[in-house]
Protein backbone atom coordinates (compact mmCIF):
# COMPACT_ATOMS: atom_id res chain seq x y z
CA UNK A 1 0.00 0.00 0.00
CA UNK A 2 1.52 3.28 -1.13
CA UNK A 3 0.46 6.75 -0.05
CA UNK A 4 0.79 9.71 -2.41
CA UNK A 5 3.35 12.40 -1.63
CA UNK A 6 0.52 14.77 -0.70
CA UNK A 7 -0.84 12.29 1.86
CA UNK A 8 2.61 11.86 3.36
CA UNK A 9 3.09 15.63 3.44
CA UNK A 10 -0.20 16.17 5.26
CA UNK A 11 0.60 13.33 7.64
CA UNK A 12 4.11 14.58 8.41
CA UNK A 13 3.11 18.26 8.54
CA UNK A 14 -0.57 18.31 9.35
CA UNK A 15 -2.24 21.73 8.94
CA UNK A 16 -4.53 23.18 11.58
CA UNK A 17 -3.89 20.71 14.39
CA UNK A 18 -5.23 21.68 17.79
CA UNK A 19 -8.27 23.03 19.55
CA UNK A 20 -10.18 26.30 19.45
CA UNK A 21 -11.18 27.24 23.01
CA UNK A 22 -14.03 29.52 21.91
CA UNK A 23 -15.20 27.40 19.00
CA UNK A 24 -18.86 27.76 18.09
CA UNK A 25 -19.11 24.45 16.26
CA UNK A 26 -17.52 21.20 17.43
CA UNK A 27 -18.00 17.76 15.91
CA UNK A 28 -16.55 14.37 16.72
CA UNK A 29 -17.01 11.23 14.63
CA UNK A 30 -15.62 7.70 14.62
CA UNK A 31 -14.81 5.50 17.56
CA UNK A 32 -11.75 4.04 19.15
CA UNK A 33 -12.83 0.46 18.54
CA UNK A 34 -12.59 1.02 14.81
CA UNK A 35 -9.28 2.79 15.14
CA UNK A 36 -10.20 6.31 14.10
CA UNK A 37 -11.75 9.36 15.74
CA UNK A 38 -11.81 12.85 14.26
CA UNK A 39 -12.70 15.96 16.20
CA UNK A 40 -13.20 19.27 14.40
CA UNK A 41 -13.43 22.73 15.93
CA UNK A 42 -14.95 25.63 13.97
CA UNK A 43 -14.90 29.33 14.67
CA UNK A 44 -17.57 30.84 12.44
CA UNK A 45 -18.07 34.60 12.17
CA UNK A 46 -20.23 36.43 9.63
CA UNK A 47 -21.11 33.08 8.10
CA UNK A 48 -17.43 32.45 7.30
CA UNK A 49 -15.17 29.77 8.72
CA UNK A 50 -12.58 32.06 10.26
CA UNK A 51 -10.68 29.29 11.97
CA UNK A 52 -10.70 25.51 12.01
CA UNK A 53 -8.66 23.02 14.03
CA UNK A 54 -8.70 19.27 14.35
CA UNK A 55 -7.49 16.42 16.49
CA UNK A 56 -7.39 12.90 15.09
CA UNK A 57 -6.75 9.46 16.50
CA UNK A 58 -6.06 7.17 13.59
CA UNK A 59 -3.81 6.01 10.80
CA UNK A 60 -1.77 8.13 8.42
CA UNK A 61 -4.70 8.55 6.03
CA UNK A 62 -7.00 9.63 8.86
CA UNK A 63 -4.58 12.36 9.88
CA UNK A 64 -3.93 13.45 6.29
CA UNK A 65 -7.63 13.60 5.34
CA UNK A 66 -8.43 15.63 8.47
CA UNK A 67 -5.66 18.03 7.62
CA UNK A 68 -6.75 18.38 4.00
CA UNK A 69 -10.41 18.82 4.94
CA UNK A 70 -9.53 21.73 7.22
CA UNK A 71 -7.48 23.36 4.47
CA UNK A 72 -10.28 22.98 1.96
CA UNK A 73 -12.89 24.78 4.04
CA UNK A 74 -10.89 27.37 5.98
CA UNK A 75 -12.04 30.84 4.95
CA UNK A 76 -15.06 29.45 3.09
CA UNK A 77 -18.68 30.28 3.80
CA UNK A 78 -20.78 27.86 5.79
CA UNK A 79 -22.74 26.95 2.65
CA UNK A 80 -19.53 26.21 0.76
CA UNK A 81 -18.20 24.12 3.63
CA UNK A 82 -21.40 22.09 3.63
CA UNK A 83 -20.65 21.07 0.05
CA UNK A 84 -17.38 19.41 1.07
CA UNK A 85 -17.33 15.81 -0.07
CA UNK A 86 -14.98 12.96 0.68
CA UNK A 87 -14.27 12.85 -3.04
CA UNK A 88 -12.93 16.39 -2.98
CA UNK A 89 -10.66 15.47 -0.07
CA UNK A 90 -9.37 12.40 -1.91
CA UNK A 91 -8.74 14.38 -5.09
CA UNK A 92 -6.90 17.10 -3.21
CA UNK A 93 -4.66 14.43 -1.72
CA UNK A 94 -3.91 12.95 -5.16
CA UNK A 95 -5.83 9.82 -4.24
CA UNK A 96 -6.00 7.35 -1.39
CA UNK A 97 -5.54 3.58 -1.35
CA UNK A 98 -8.96 1.87 -1.66
CA UNK A 99 -8.78 0.47 1.88
CA UNK A 100 -8.34 4.02 3.18
CA UNK A 101 -11.28 5.67 1.44
CA UNK A 102 -13.35 5.42 4.61
CA UNK A 103 -10.94 7.90 6.21
CA UNK A 104 -12.01 10.55 3.70
CA UNK A 105 -15.66 9.77 4.47
CA UNK A 106 -14.88 10.29 8.12
CA UNK A 107 -13.27 13.66 7.37
CA UNK A 108 -16.40 14.78 5.50
CA UNK A 109 -18.55 13.53 8.38
CA UNK A 110 -16.43 15.38 10.93
CA UNK A 111 -16.86 18.68 9.09
CA UNK A 112 -20.59 18.10 8.76
CA UNK A 113 -20.87 17.17 12.44
CA UNK A 114 -19.14 20.40 13.44
CA UNK A 115 -21.44 22.41 11.14
CA UNK A 116 -24.50 20.65 12.60
CA UNK A 117 -23.31 21.59 16.07
CA UNK A 118 -22.92 25.21 14.92
CA UNK A 119 -26.52 25.28 13.67
CA UNK A 120 -27.80 23.65 16.83
CA UNK A 121 -26.08 26.29 18.94
CA UNK A 122 -27.90 28.91 16.83
CA UNK A 123 -31.13 27.18 17.77
CA UNK A 124 -31.57 25.83 14.26
CA UNK A 125 -32.25 22.30 13.10
CA UNK A 126 -29.28 21.06 11.01
CA UNK A 127 -31.67 18.94 8.96
CA UNK A 128 -33.19 22.13 7.57
CA UNK A 129 -29.87 22.81 5.90
CA UNK A 130 -29.53 19.34 4.48
CA UNK A 131 -27.21 18.09 7.25
CA UNK A 132 -28.03 14.65 8.52
CA UNK A 133 -27.07 13.27 11.85
CA UNK A 134 -23.76 11.83 10.87
CA UNK A 135 -22.94 8.24 11.63
CA UNK A 136 -19.98 7.47 13.79
CA UNK A 137 -17.99 6.46 10.73
CA UNK A 138 -17.42 3.01 12.08
CA UNK A 139 -17.59 0.22 9.57
CA UNK A 140 -19.06 -2.35 11.86
CA UNK A 141 -22.51 -2.28 10.37
CA UNK A 142 -24.80 0.67 11.02
CA UNK A 143 -25.83 0.28 7.39
CA UNK A 144 -25.84 4.00 6.66
CA UNK A 145 -24.78 5.83 3.54
CA UNK A 146 -21.30 6.49 4.86
CA UNK A 147 -20.82 2.83 5.49
CA UNK A 148 -21.77 1.97 1.95
CA UNK A 149 -19.19 4.44 0.77
CA UNK A 150 -16.60 2.52 2.77
CA UNK A 151 -17.18 -0.68 0.98
CA UNK B 1 20.31 6.45 10.86
CA UNK B 2 18.44 3.57 9.28
CA UNK B 3 17.37 0.78 11.63
CA UNK B 4 15.73 -2.35 10.29
CA UNK B 5 13.70 -3.72 13.20
CA UNK B 6 11.23 -5.87 11.29
CA UNK B 7 13.15 -9.14 11.19
CA UNK B 8 10.08 -11.18 12.04
CA UNK B 9 8.63 -10.03 8.70
CA UNK B 10 11.78 -10.96 6.84
CA UNK B 11 15.53 -10.73 7.20
CA UNK B 12 18.25 -9.40 4.98
CA UNK B 13 19.88 -12.22 3.04
CA UNK B 14 23.32 -12.73 4.55
CA UNK B 15 25.79 -11.45 1.88
CA UNK B 16 28.18 -14.26 2.79
CA UNK B 17 25.43 -16.81 2.09
CA UNK B 18 24.45 -15.10 -1.15
CA UNK B 19 28.01 -15.23 -2.37
CA UNK B 20 28.17 -18.97 -1.74
CA UNK B 21 24.86 -19.43 -3.54
CA UNK B 22 25.90 -17.69 -6.74
CA UNK B 23 27.98 -20.56 -8.21
CA UNK B 24 24.95 -22.82 -7.79
CA UNK B 25 23.12 -20.59 -10.29
CA UNK B 26 25.95 -20.38 -12.78
CA UNK B 27 28.13 -23.48 -12.30
CA UNK B 28 26.20 -26.34 -10.68
CA UNK B 29 23.05 -25.24 -12.47
CA UNK B 30 21.94 -28.67 -13.68
CA UNK B 31 18.65 -30.30 -12.87
CA UNK B 32 19.26 -32.68 -9.95
CA UNK B 33 17.03 -35.25 -11.69
CA UNK B 34 19.20 -35.32 -14.84
CA UNK B 35 21.52 -38.24 -15.45
CA UNK B 36 24.46 -36.28 -16.85
CA UNK B 37 27.39 -34.68 -15.02
CA UNK B 38 25.69 -31.29 -14.67
CA UNK B 39 22.66 -32.99 -13.14
CA UNK B 40 24.77 -35.10 -10.82
CA UNK B 41 26.71 -32.06 -9.65
CA UNK B 42 23.44 -30.33 -8.79
CA UNK B 43 22.16 -33.51 -7.13
CA UNK B 44 25.14 -33.50 -4.78
CA UNK B 45 24.65 -29.83 -3.96
CA UNK B 46 21.04 -30.57 -3.08
CA UNK B 47 22.07 -33.60 -1.04
CA UNK B 48 24.56 -31.48 0.85
CA UNK B 49 21.82 -28.93 1.52
CA UNK B 50 19.47 -31.61 2.80
CA UNK B 51 22.12 -33.23 5.00
CA UNK B 52 23.08 -29.89 6.50
CA UNK B 53 19.47 -28.85 7.12
CA UNK B 54 18.70 -32.19 8.74
CA UNK B 55 21.74 -32.00 10.98
CA UNK B 56 20.78 -28.53 12.25
CA UNK B 57 17.38 -29.89 13.30
CA UNK B 58 18.62 -33.28 14.54
CA UNK B 59 16.57 -34.91 11.79
CA UNK B 60 17.44 -37.51 9.19
CA UNK B 61 18.10 -36.23 5.68
CA UNK B 62 15.19 -38.36 4.48
CA UNK B 63 12.88 -36.44 6.75
CA UNK B 64 13.52 -33.04 5.11
CA UNK B 65 11.36 -31.93 2.18
CA UNK B 66 12.21 -28.63 0.58
CA UNK B 67 9.25 -26.39 -0.17
CA UNK B 68 8.60 -22.90 -1.49
CA UNK B 69 8.40 -21.61 2.08
CA UNK B 70 6.54 -21.78 5.35
CA UNK B 71 3.07 -21.34 3.89
CA UNK B 72 3.41 -24.32 1.58
CA UNK B 73 4.86 -26.41 4.40
CA UNK B 74 1.93 -25.52 6.68
CA UNK B 75 -0.64 -26.22 3.97
CA UNK B 76 0.96 -29.54 3.12
CA UNK B 77 1.24 -30.67 6.74
CA UNK B 78 -2.39 -29.86 7.53
CA UNK B 79 -4.06 -31.00 4.33
CA UNK B 80 -1.79 -34.05 4.05
CA UNK B 81 -2.39 -35.19 7.62
CA UNK B 82 -6.13 -34.60 7.31
CA UNK B 83 -6.29 -36.62 4.12
CA UNK B 84 -4.25 -39.42 5.61
CA UNK B 85 -6.48 -39.66 8.66
CA UNK B 86 -9.78 -38.88 6.91
CA UNK B 87 -11.23 -42.25 7.92
CA UNK B 88 -10.76 -41.37 11.59
CA UNK B 89 -12.50 -38.00 11.46
CA UNK B 90 -12.06 -34.37 10.54
CA UNK B 91 -11.50 -32.69 13.89
CA UNK B 92 -8.35 -30.57 14.10
CA UNK B 93 -7.04 -28.69 17.13
CA UNK B 94 -5.01 -25.53 16.78
CA UNK B 95 -4.38 -22.35 18.75
CA UNK B 96 -6.12 -19.00 18.47
CA UNK B 97 -2.85 -17.25 17.62
CA UNK B 98 -1.61 -19.24 14.62
CA UNK B 99 -0.33 -17.64 11.44
CA UNK B 100 -2.86 -17.26 8.63
CA UNK B 101 -1.04 -19.98 6.70
CA UNK B 102 -2.51 -22.35 9.29
CA UNK B 103 -5.76 -20.60 10.19
CA UNK B 104 -6.94 -19.97 6.65
CA UNK B 105 -6.00 -23.48 5.56
CA UNK B 106 -8.18 -24.82 8.35
CA UNK B 107 -11.03 -22.42 7.59
CA UNK B 108 -11.09 -23.22 3.89
CA UNK B 109 -11.04 -26.96 4.45
CA UNK B 110 -13.99 -29.07 5.49
CA UNK B 111 -12.81 -29.45 9.06
CA UNK B 112 -14.23 -29.22 12.51
CA UNK B 113 -11.72 -26.96 14.26
CA UNK B 114 -11.11 -26.34 17.94
CA UNK B 115 -9.11 -23.21 18.72
CA UNK B 116 -7.17 -23.42 21.96
CA UNK B 117 -7.28 -20.10 23.79
CA UNK B 118 -4.13 -18.43 25.09
CA UNK B 119 -3.59 -16.65 28.39
CA UNK B 120 -2.72 -12.95 28.47
CA UNK B 121 0.95 -13.72 27.90
CA UNK B 122 0.10 -15.71 24.78
CA UNK B 123 0.52 -19.32 25.96
CA UNK B 124 -1.79 -22.27 25.38
CA UNK B 125 -2.34 -24.69 28.23
CA UNK B 126 -1.68 -28.41 28.20
CA UNK B 127 -4.92 -29.00 30.11
CA UNK B 128 -6.91 -27.28 27.40
CA UNK B 129 -5.35 -29.49 24.77
CA UNK B 130 -6.00 -32.58 26.85
CA UNK B 131 -9.67 -31.65 27.12
CA UNK B 132 -10.02 -30.74 23.45
CA UNK B 133 -8.87 -34.09 22.03
CA UNK B 134 -11.75 -36.27 20.83
CA UNK B 135 -12.21 -39.65 19.24
CA UNK B 136 -12.30 -38.04 15.80
CA UNK B 137 -9.30 -35.72 16.30
CA UNK B 138 -6.82 -36.22 13.46
CA UNK B 139 -4.27 -33.48 14.02
CA UNK B 140 -3.00 -30.97 16.53
CA UNK B 141 -1.17 -28.02 15.00
CA UNK B 142 0.30 -25.43 17.35
CA UNK B 143 2.98 -22.93 16.39
CA UNK B 144 6.31 -23.11 18.17
CA UNK B 145 6.83 -19.35 18.48
CA UNK B 146 4.36 -16.63 17.68
CA UNK B 147 5.18 -14.17 14.90
CA UNK B 148 3.62 -11.13 16.56
CA UNK B 149 4.38 -11.44 20.24
CA UNK B 150 7.11 -14.09 20.35
CA UNK B 151 5.56 -16.44 22.91
CA UNK B 152 7.23 -19.88 22.78
CA UNK B 153 4.81 -22.75 23.32
CA UNK B 154 5.61 -25.92 25.31
CA UNK B 155 5.73 -28.00 22.12
CA UNK B 156 7.29 -31.07 23.68
CA UNK B 157 4.52 -31.38 26.28
CA UNK B 158 1.79 -30.63 23.76
CA UNK B 159 3.15 -33.23 21.32
CA UNK B 160 3.32 -35.79 24.14
CA UNK B 161 -0.34 -35.22 24.96
CA UNK B 162 -1.35 -35.60 21.31
CA UNK B 163 0.69 -38.78 20.93
CA UNK B 164 -0.69 -40.37 24.08
CA UNK B 165 -4.08 -40.03 22.42
CA UNK B 166 -2.76 -41.27 19.11
CA UNK B 167 -3.08 -37.92 17.32
CA UNK B 168 -0.55 -36.47 14.87
CA UNK B 169 1.26 -33.29 15.88
CA UNK B 170 2.47 -30.50 13.59
CA UNK B 171 4.23 -27.30 14.58
CA UNK B 172 4.70 -24.17 12.51
CA UNK B 173 8.24 -23.32 13.61
CA UNK B 174 8.80 -20.58 11.04
CA UNK B 175 9.66 -17.98 13.70
CA UNK B 176 11.57 -20.42 15.87
CA UNK B 177 14.04 -22.16 13.57
CA UNK B 178 17.42 -20.43 13.61
CA UNK B 179 16.40 -18.32 16.62
CA UNK B 180 15.92 -20.83 19.44
CA UNK B 181 17.01 -24.47 19.73
CA UNK B 182 14.87 -26.71 17.54
CA UNK B 183 15.53 -30.43 17.86
CA UNK B 184 12.80 -32.45 16.19
CA UNK B 185 13.60 -35.60 18.13
CA UNK B 186 13.54 -33.82 21.45
CA UNK B 187 10.32 -32.02 20.53
CA UNK B 188 8.80 -35.29 19.38
CA UNK B 189 6.77 -33.66 16.62
CA UNK B 190 5.53 -35.50 13.53
CA UNK B 191 5.83 -32.49 11.23
CA UNK B 192 7.56 -29.12 11.47
CA UNK B 193 7.45 -26.17 9.06
CA UNK B 194 10.28 -23.73 8.52
CA UNK B 195 11.05 -20.82 6.24
CA UNK B 196 14.48 -19.67 5.05
CA UNK B 197 13.96 -15.93 4.85
CA UNK B 198 13.32 -15.70 8.58
CA UNK B 199 16.96 -16.59 9.28
CA UNK B 200 18.94 -14.70 6.63
CA UNK B 201 18.39 -17.12 3.74
CA UNK B 202 16.60 -15.91 0.60
CA UNK B 203 12.82 -15.74 0.25
CA UNK B 204 10.96 -18.50 -1.58
CA UNK B 205 12.45 -21.51 0.15
CA UNK B 206 11.44 -23.47 3.21
CA UNK B 207 11.06 -27.03 4.33
CA UNK B 208 8.71 -29.45 5.95
CA UNK B 209 10.16 -31.99 8.33
CA UNK B 210 8.10 -35.19 8.17
CA UNK B 211 8.95 -37.86 10.72
CA UNK B 212 10.26 -41.03 9.14
CA UNK B 213 7.50 -43.60 8.76
CA UNK B 214 4.78 -41.00 8.34
CA UNK B 215 3.72 -41.23 4.71
CA UNK B 216 2.17 -37.87 4.11
CA UNK B 217 -0.01 -37.61 0.98
CA UNK B 218 1.11 -35.04 -1.57
CA UNK B 219 -0.22 -31.52 -1.76
CA UNK B 220 0.67 -31.24 -5.45
CA UNK B 221 1.03 -33.76 -8.23
CA UNK B 222 3.91 -33.85 -10.67
CA UNK B 223 7.38 -35.28 -11.07
CA UNK B 224 9.44 -37.54 -8.88
CA UNK B 225 11.31 -34.84 -7.00
CA UNK B 226 11.64 -35.11 -3.22
CA UNK B 227 10.91 -38.83 -3.45
CA UNK B 228 7.76 -38.02 -5.38
CA UNK B 229 6.26 -36.27 -2.38
CA UNK B 230 6.86 -32.69 -3.39
CA UNK B 231 7.02 -32.40 -7.17
CA UNK B 232 8.67 -29.54 -9.04
CA UNK B 233 12.30 -29.00 -9.95
CA UNK B 234 14.08 -28.19 -6.73
CA UNK B 235 15.24 -24.65 -6.08
CA UNK B 236 18.79 -25.86 -5.58
CA UNK B 237 20.53 -22.50 -5.00
CA UNK B 238 17.91 -21.43 -2.46
CA UNK B 239 17.91 -24.78 -0.63
CA UNK B 240 21.70 -24.65 -0.54
CA UNK B 241 21.63 -21.07 0.77
CA UNK B 242 19.03 -21.95 3.38
CA UNK B 243 21.09 -24.86 4.67
CA UNK B 244 24.14 -22.65 5.04
CA UNK B 245 22.13 -19.90 6.74
CA UNK B 246 20.62 -22.43 9.13
CA UNK B 247 23.97 -23.95 9.99
CA UNK B 248 25.32 -20.48 10.66
CA UNK B 249 22.29 -19.53 12.74
CA UNK B 250 22.51 -22.54 15.05
CA UNK B 251 26.25 -22.24 15.58
CA UNK B 252 26.80 -20.73 19.01
CA UNK B 253 23.06 -20.21 19.32
CA UNK B 254 22.99 -20.04 23.11
CA UNK B 255 25.44 -17.12 23.17
CA UNK B 256 23.62 -15.31 20.39
CA UNK B 257 20.32 -15.75 22.21
CA UNK B 258 21.78 -14.34 25.39
CA UNK B 259 23.14 -11.30 23.60
CA UNK B 260 19.99 -10.65 21.61
CA UNK B 261 17.72 -11.14 24.64
CA UNK B 262 19.70 -8.47 26.49
CA UNK B 263 19.19 -6.08 23.58
CA UNK B 264 15.48 -6.94 23.45
CA UNK B 265 15.07 -6.34 27.18
CA UNK B 266 16.86 -3.02 26.95
CA UNK B 267 14.53 -1.96 24.15
CA UNK B 268 11.24 -3.00 25.72
CA UNK B 269 12.13 -1.81 29.21
CA UNK B 270 13.36 1.47 27.77
CA UNK B 271 10.07 1.99 25.97
CA UNK B 272 7.96 1.02 28.98
CA UNK B 273 10.02 3.33 31.21
CA UNK B 274 9.77 6.40 28.98
CA UNK B 275 6.32 6.12 27.40
CA UNK B 276 3.35 6.39 29.77
CA UNK B 277 0.25 4.30 29.04
CA UNK B 278 2.18 1.66 27.20
CA UNK B 279 1.39 -2.05 27.54
CA UNK B 280 3.79 -4.95 27.11
CA UNK B 281 2.34 -7.48 24.66
CA UNK B 282 5.36 -9.76 24.25
CA UNK B 283 5.82 -12.06 27.26
CA UNK B 284 8.56 -11.37 29.82
CA UNK B 285 9.55 -15.03 29.80
CA UNK B 286 9.63 -17.72 27.13
CA UNK B 287 9.77 -15.08 24.42
CA UNK B 288 11.75 -15.08 21.17
CA UNK B 289 15.09 -13.36 21.82
CA UNK B 290 14.49 -10.50 19.37
CA UNK B 291 10.78 -9.85 19.82
CA UNK B 292 9.35 -6.64 21.26
CA UNK B 293 5.64 -5.91 21.06
CA UNK B 294 3.96 -3.07 22.91
CA UNK B 295 0.64 -1.25 22.68
CA UNK B 296 0.76 2.51 22.86
CA UNK B 297 -2.58 3.59 24.17
CA UNK B 298 -4.57 6.44 22.59
CA UNK B 299 -2.74 6.01 19.29
CA UNK B 300 -3.23 3.95 16.18
CA UNK B 301 -0.34 1.75 15.09
CA UNK B 302 -0.04 2.74 11.46
CA UNK B 303 0.57 6.38 12.29
CA UNK B 304 3.36 5.29 14.63
CA UNK B 305 4.90 3.11 11.92
CA UNK B 306 4.82 5.90 9.36
CA UNK B 307 6.51 8.28 11.74
CA UNK B 308 9.08 5.69 12.79
CA UNK B 309 9.78 5.14 9.11
CA UNK B 310 10.23 8.87 8.57
CA UNK B 311 12.93 8.58 11.21
CA UNK B 312 14.55 5.64 9.45
CA UNK B 313 13.09 2.91 11.68
CA UNK B 314 11.29 -0.06 10.08
CA UNK B 315 8.73 -1.74 12.35
CA UNK B 316 5.26 -3.27 12.06
CA UNK B 317 1.89 -3.24 13.81
CA UNK B 318 -1.17 -5.37 14.41
CA UNK B 319 -3.62 -2.52 13.93
CA UNK B 320 -6.55 -2.93 11.56
CA UNK B 321 -5.05 -0.32 9.27
CA UNK B 322 -1.98 -2.44 8.75
CA UNK B 323 -3.72 -5.79 8.65
CA UNK B 324 -5.76 -4.81 5.61
CA UNK B 325 -9.00 -5.66 7.39
CA UNK B 326 -11.32 -3.86 9.74
CA UNK B 327 -10.22 -5.79 12.78
CA UNK B 328 -6.89 -5.60 14.54
CA UNK B 329 -4.63 -8.63 14.85
CA UNK B 330 -6.34 -11.84 15.97
CA UNK B 331 -3.27 -12.58 18.08
CA UNK B 332 -3.61 -9.43 20.16
CA UNK B 333 -7.36 -9.91 20.53
CA UNK B 334 -6.71 -13.49 21.70
CA UNK B 335 -4.53 -12.08 24.49
CA UNK B 336 -7.66 -10.32 25.72
CA UNK B 337 -6.74 -6.85 24.48
CA UNK B 338 -9.62 -4.59 23.53
CA UNK B 339 -9.72 -3.31 19.96
CA UNK B 340 -8.47 0.10 20.95
CA UNK B 341 -5.35 -1.23 22.64
CA UNK B 342 -4.70 -3.68 19.81
CA UNK B 343 -4.88 -0.84 17.27
CA UNK B 344 -1.99 0.85 19.06
CA UNK B 345 0.38 -2.10 18.84
CA UNK B 346 3.93 -1.81 17.56
CA UNK B 347 6.22 -4.76 16.87
CA UNK B 348 9.97 -4.26 16.79
CA UNK B 349 11.79 -7.47 15.90
CA UNK B 350 15.55 -7.51 16.25
CA UNK B 351 18.15 -9.91 14.90
CA UNK B 352 21.83 -10.51 15.53
CA UNK B 353 22.72 -7.74 13.10
CA UNK B 354 21.06 -5.05 15.20
CA UNK B 355 23.41 -3.11 17.45
CA UNK B 356 23.10 -1.47 20.84
CA UNK B 357 23.60 1.86 19.08
CA UNK B 358 20.50 1.14 17.00
CA UNK B 359 18.48 0.27 20.09
CA UNK B 360 19.61 3.55 21.69
CA UNK B 361 18.50 5.38 18.57
CA UNK B 362 15.04 3.76 18.70
CA UNK B 363 14.79 4.62 22.39
CA UNK B 364 15.66 8.23 21.60
CA UNK B 365 13.10 8.60 18.78
CA UNK B 366 10.23 6.47 20.05
CA UNK B 367 9.07 8.68 22.95
CA UNK B 368 9.35 11.81 20.74
CA UNK B 369 7.18 10.23 18.06
CA UNK B 370 4.60 9.10 20.57
CA UNK B 371 4.45 12.54 22.18
CA UNK B 372 4.02 14.20 18.79
CA UNK B 373 1.20 11.90 17.71
CA UNK B 374 -0.52 12.02 21.06
CA UNK B 375 -0.56 15.81 20.84
CA UNK B 376 -3.00 15.37 17.95
CA UNK B 377 -5.04 12.58 19.48
CA UNK B 378 -8.48 13.53 20.83
CA UNK B 379 -8.28 10.48 23.12
CA UNK B 380 -5.04 11.67 24.68
CA UNK B 381 -6.62 15.10 25.15
CA UNK B 382 -9.24 13.46 27.38
CA UNK B 383 -6.57 11.68 29.43
CA UNK B 384 -4.64 14.88 29.94
CA UNK B 385 -7.76 16.79 30.98
CA UNK B 386 -8.68 14.06 33.44
CA UNK B 387 -5.22 14.15 34.97
CA UNK B 388 -5.30 17.95 35.04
Amino acid sequence: MIYSEKVMDHFANPRNVGEIPDANGVGEVGNAKCGDIMKMYLKIEDNVIQDIKFKTFGCGAAIATSSMATELIKGKSVEEAMQLTNKAVVEALDGLPAVKLHCSVLAEEAVHAALSDYYRRQGLDPAMFGLKNSCDGCCSGCGCEAEEAHS
Amino acid sequence: MRVYADNAATTRTDPEILEKMLPVFTETYGNPSSIHTAGRDAFFVLKEARDRTAKALNALPDEIYFTSGGTEADNWAILGAAKKKAAKGRHIITSAIEHHAVLHTLEKGDFDVTYLPVNEQGFVSCEDLEKAIREDTVLVTVMMANNEIGSIQPIRQLADIAHRRNVLFHTDAVQAVGHIPVDVKELGVDMLSLSGHKFSAPKGVGALYVRKGLLLPNLMQGGAQEKGRRPGTENVPAAYGMSLALEKAVTGLEDKMKKLSALRDKLINGILDTVPYCRRNSPAENCLPGMVNVSVQYLEGESILLMLDMNGICASSGSACTSGSLDPSHVLLALGLDHETAHGSVRLSLCGQNTEEEVDYILEKFPQIIARLRAMSPLWEKVEKKEG
